[in-house]
């Protein structure tokens, strides 16, 4: 094998549903981030429980990688439909591993005789060992990852896994490859590979959260499948409900009990869950609501990945009440912010959305272990300090705007909540005077709320030629895309929001207005944030990069997009 | 020593003759005969005249939306068993709006006491039908009549092999309240579908309709007997059965789940970071 070296590389792997290619690349992707490099990982699958064309891409660096890319430098073929859809991506230098048996052949093809080296059902292991060899992975690390990821299965299963896998590295090994290798890390630094929901869940449960009622939804249900695993030992209820209405209800029973509660849904499914937002404002019932967006409108493309959803979550629920809405982009902002998401509800019993993606969703990435020192979860059930009048008004009217809360049948006092106007005791009114005192109550807490907001976050040239502005999990490539776009000489910034609500201009407003040129990134067709920045200051955004093709945006669109 | 002092006596927004009075008094009744105080009950509502009952009385409360008391009421008991937890609504409210969460309670088997305030019509909306009017009844809505079937709750409960079915009477105080007692007793799902007349707009199925009907069940009528319960529940008509009709032991939800109360539990950092080890 040649000893060329490639510091970055993208490894694209793809076959039909059900051949096993989401194994082989969780533990290609694994294998990477214990032997030291970094990933981001895009999973592109289509409705379907087999058949179809699904593909697993693992871009992987020495540095810190935090985008995906198009063009492939390792194209793993599970089929020969593979070849066809991805063959122009490869570029210069590439490879294409396929089975001998598909009968492909052509520049930097490598057929591997998969039916010599393994079963059948093992063929996707044999690609794995294939992959690592040239790739340059020590084999140790890649057998060692795989027997943990069977770890639960029969003895037998895992032995012929490692078998297969042993067998088919030494076959690379064996061959004269001119592909590129990474260079091999010294001392790989401790890591963790997680995705974007596997953080969510992780930050809930840091900060507390204790019953969680979902119905399953793509790209949403894994949030929830890791609390379920967790539910054992963290103490936790997780609830599957009759359907997404139940589900809210029941977070919202739940939480008004005293148990911190979240739910995870699609935009379909929170559209179900809308009147349930509006309880929970009229209530002052705190709860975290998840929306992971997918393309729509209705079912739309159910596995792909949009930000669309902006505008809806902003908005839904009848009537008027303050909310907060994250919008991570990155794997350590979905743990940091569905930690802050949870507060905020607790401080201000309000609903507090996180908007995530499909792309996000399921992109593993390497992770530094979260620092857990110093993490308070919240605990709404202390009434150390509480001071209130006799009897209890759970709708007490303060100068914030937030009553103190008592949980029911935790002391003598009533706790008294109505979707009704209600008086301050919570009973139901129609006293036209105190209406207005309620709105305004509830309103007065959206100060306390915009106090707390996390600052969009600026990266790049001051006074800029060109400043990107985008939100939620784009942030990656639209940080790489400007650094490329600086290193080609161009005076480039970005402007990442973590949060799209409430947004405070003071924040933001000078960065828009010193950038020659401000354009707009985004998931969607309408350019919502954009709209969104001009509604509330009246700045206009006038161009934008829209995707809304189900794709991810990558560094490539944007520079496509920007100098066509 | 708990007394319906305890429990108060409130003005209410309901019309003179309302069945939701007889139904009140009977609540209050049974939650002192169950040595009940006030702040260990939860009373989740929906919307309609019913709903409004846990205003009248003292006890914690969550009146939420129309026909989603039971989820509410299901996330409240798993969040903290400790608390009785009674769902109280109307027929329009809970079979129909709430009838995919009726069902689901049922399989659930969460032990709340469902009580179903059921006069067969819409009140609050002003007279359109219910689940449960009959076929051919004419409203302003259904000017032509009903032309759907009525629902049966006690015979889907009975199919369902709920917990804990039974049909009370607004004109039968004492023994509704018996009934209510029961219920709240029951480890499990109970429901307790009470008849009583809208005196404003059904003017079929009045008090004296009801009166003339309703009996209570024989004392030797054995209500474990799913055969003879199924026969029971379909009975409609000339005759209605009042009283336990089915009822069978099996674990509760919360039993089943097995967490005990989520309220003040502590987050073990120790845990979370064994689960982060699981990720390198």
């Amino acid at each position: 094998m040649d000893a060329v070296q490639k510091r970055i590389m993208n490894i694209l792997i793809g076959g039909e549903a059900g051949q096993g290619l989401v194994t082989l690349g969780q533990i290609l992707a694994k294998g990477l981030v214990r032997s030291g490099y970094s990933i981001c990982v895009t999973q592109d699958y289509q409705s379907r429980i087999r058949g179809g064309h699904n593909t697993f891409a693992i871009r992987v660096g020495v540095d810190a990688v935090h985008a995906p890319q198009e063009t492939v430098d390792l194209l793993v073929a599970l089929n020969g439909e593979t070849v066809g859809l991805h063959r122009d991506q490869v570029s210069g230098g590439g490879f294409i591993v396929i089975d001998e048996a598909l009968h492909i052949q052509g520049n930097g093809t490598l057929t591997v005789p998969f039916s010599q080296l393994a079963a059948d059902q093992y063929t996707n292991i044999a690609a794995l060992g294939v992959c690592s060899a040239f790739l340059g992975l020590d084999e140790g690390v890649v057998v060692q990852t795989a027997i943990d990821f069977f770890g639960k299965a029969h003895r037998d299963v895992v032995e012929e896994n490692r078998q297969v896998l042993g067998e088919s590295y030494r076959w690379a090994v064996g061959q004269a490859v001119a592909f590129a290798k990474l260079p091999p890390i010294a001392h790989p630094p401790e890591r963790m590979m997680m995705n974007g929901n596997e953080a969510i869940a992780l930050g809930a449960v840091t900060a507390g959260v204790k019953f969680c009622s979902f119905y399953p939804m793509t790209p949403a249900t894994s949030i929830v499948l890791n609390l379920a695993g967790w539910a054992h030992e963290m103490g936790l209820v997780v609830e599957q409900a009759e359907d997404e209405i139940a589900a809210i209800n029941m977070a919202l029973g739940a939480a008004f009990a005293g148990a911190p509660s979240m739910v995870a849904t699609s935009g379909g499914g929170f559209a179900l869950m809308t009147e349930g937002v509006s309880l929970a404002a009229m209530t002052e019932t705190p709860v975290i609501i998840v929306v992971a967006q997918r393309p729509a409108p209705a079912t739309g493309l159910p596995t792909r990945t949009e930000q669309a959803d902006l505008e809806f979550v902003l908005h839904a629920g009848h009537g008027e009440f303050p909310r907060a809405i994250f919008a991570p982009g990155s794997i350590e902002q979905c743990f940091e912010l569905t930690q802050k998401a949870l507060h905020i509800a607790d401080l201000y019993q309000s609903p507090v959305f996180i908007l995530t993606d499909q792309f996000l969703a399921d992109s593993y990435r390497a992770v530094v272990p979260f620092d857990l020192d110093g993490i308070t979860p919240v605990h709404p059930w202390s009434t150390e300090g509480l001071r209130f009048a006799t009897p209890y008004r759970r709708f007490a009217i303060t100068d914030s705007g937030v009553s103190p809360r008592l949980l029911p049948g935790l002391t003598k006092h009533l706790v008294v909540a109505d979707s009704d106007e209600h008086t301050e005791d919570g009973h139901i009114t129609e006293d036209l005077g105190v209406r207005q005192e309620m709105v305004q109550k509830r309103l007065k807490k959206e100060a306390g709320i915009r106090r707390e907001v996390i600052p969009p976050e600026v990266q790049g040239a001051e006074r800029p030629d060109l400043l990107l502005v985008c939100w939620g999990s784009s942030k990656g490539s639209v940080e790489e895309a400007a650094e490329q776009l600086r290193s080609g000489g161009t005076k480039a910034a970005t402007l990442h929001f973590p949060q799209v609500w409430p947004l405070v201009p003071e924040h933001f407003m000078n960065f828009l207005q010193e950038a020659k040129e401000a354009v707009a990134v985004e998931g969607n067709a309408f350019g919502q944030l954009a709209r969104l920045i001009r509604r509330e200051t009246g700045f206009h955004i006038e161009k934008s990069v829209l995707r809304y093709d189900g794709l991810p945006i990558t560094p490539e669109f944007i520079l496509r997009a920007l100098n066509p | 020593m708990v007394t319906l002092k305890d429990y108060g006596q409130y003005e209410t927004a309901w019309c003179p003759g309302c069945g939701n009075f007889s139904i009140l008094e009977a609540v209050k009744k049974a939650l002192v005969a169950s040595k009940l105080e006030p702040h260990r009950v939860l009373f989740v509502s929906g919307i309609g005249q019913a709903a409004k009952t846990p205003h009248y009385l003292n006890a914690n409360c969550f009146n939420g939306l129309h026909g989603r008391s039971l989820p509410v009421a299901t996330g409240a008991k798993l969040a903290n068993p400790d608390l009785a937890v009674i769902v109280e609504s109307g027929d329009g409210c809970n079979y129909g709006e709430g009838g995919n969460h009726f069902l689901a309670a049922i399989r659930r088997n969460i032990d709340v006491t469902m009580l179903v305030h059921n006069n067969q019509i819409y009140g609050l909306t002003k007279g359109q039908a219910s689940p449960t009017t009959a076929e051919d009844f004419v409203t302003k809505a259904q000017p032509e009549g009903v032309l759907s079937a009525p629902f049966n709750p006690i015979a889907v409960a009975v199919a369902m092999q709920a917990g804990f079915v039974a049909r009370g009477f607004s004109g039968m105080i004492d023994h509704l309240a018996e009934l209510i007692q029961q219920g709240i007793a029951h480890q499990g799902f109970a429901l307790i579908d009470i008849l009583q007349p809208c005196v404003s707009f059904n003017k079929v199925n009045t008090f004296v309709w009801y009166k003339e009907r309703c009996y209570p069940l024989p004392t030797e009528y054995d209500p474990t007997d799913w055969g003879a319960a199924m026969r029971q529940a379909v009975e409609w008509g000339a005759k209605i059965p009042l009283g336990i009709i089915y009822r069978n032991v099996r674990p509760s939800l919360g039993e089943r789940v097995g967490r005990g109360p989520l309220v003040g539990r502590k987050t073990d950092r120790g845990v979370i970071g064994r689960i982060m080890e699981g990720f390198r």
